[in-house]
């Protein structure tokens, strides 16, 4: 576990940059997160980051099916939103864990 | 003393050859798995795994109840051979287990097709095989990109850091 100054703040990460306590998560440390990947957030990514948050703090489990379900994006719009690894890297700016779901 | 150098995964050539159902969910599960980690997925269809992308059959596989060991009623004991010969059977035990699935949130086969092309993965059907059970392109769903040789599919399968996996 490490400390990590961003946006003004002082956030726990874990060694591969999540966020461990999600409650230290606001939209600027989201924004400048996004920036060390190279993506520069819209509301359309800050309503995803908010519909994980809300999942995720709500125990579920979150697949990449539900994302797909939720009728803010579609499967396409999502891989396009957050390109590469779109569940990882989301959950990475949403301040929530690694996902652990194989869908 | 040698460098070990590790190469991250690139692109994964998924192979499935078989139509039952926890063969062809083995196949798309690594292959979804490989698309939601940013690798480059593609995923051909041959022999009786063809099942899983033609329109008529694609949503009802079975699984075998007949010949598996590996079978449990519900509750753990052994599944009888002699059980799992009665029509119907078979048909039940696969419904049931496509229902213990969707609780997890894995979807049916069509959806999760379109899920992996949703994110750029590619489907092919063998064509050695289309020609053997008279299959075309009109009796593939949609997200069949096209129907190939193996020749083509090895051409495809170039690069550092690709693999092939054969279920």
């Amino acid at each position: 576990m490490a400390e990590k100054v961003i946006a003004g703040r002082t956030i726990q990460v874990n060694d591969e940059g999540y966020m461990t306590n999600p409650s230290e998560w606001t939209r600027e440390i989201a924004a400048e997160m996004a920036k060390e990947e190279g993506i520069t957030l819209t509301d359309k990514h800050y309503a995803v980051l908010e519909y994980i948050r809300e999942k995720a703090l709500a125990g579920e489990t979150l697949t990449i099916r539900k994302i797909g379900s939720s009728g803010i994006v579609d499967l396409k719009e999502f891989y396009q939103l957050f390109p590469g690894g779109p569940l990882k890297l989301a959950s990475k700016l949403a301040g929530i864990p690694k996902p652990t779901s194989c869908v | 003393m040698a460098t070990k150098e590790e190469y991250p995964l690139k692109k994964v050539l998924i192979i499935c050859a078989k139509g039952n159902l926890e063969d062809v969910y083995a196949a798309l599960v690594m292959a979804n798995g490989a698309v939601m980690e940013g690798i480059e997925t593609k995923l051909f269809f041959t022999f009786f795994g063809l099942d899983a992308i033609t329109k008529k059959r694609m949503n009802c596989l079975h699984t075998a109840t007949v010949g598996n060991p590996a079978l449990r009623m519900p509750g753990g004991l052994p599944f009888p051979t002699l059980l799992g010969i009665l029509p119907g059977v078979e048909a039940g035990v696969s419904a049931m287990m496509r229902k213990e699935m969707d609780k997890l949130d894995i979807p049916p086969v069509k959806e999760f097709l379109e899920m992996i092309t949703a994110g750029g993965g590619e489907i092919y059907a063998c064509k050695l095989a289309a020609d053997m059970f008279k299959l075309k392109k009109e009796d593939f769903t949609e997200e069949v990109l096209d129907i190939i040789t193996v020749g083509q599919f090895y051409e495809m399968a170039g690069g550092i850091g690709t693999q092939i996996i054969f279920v």
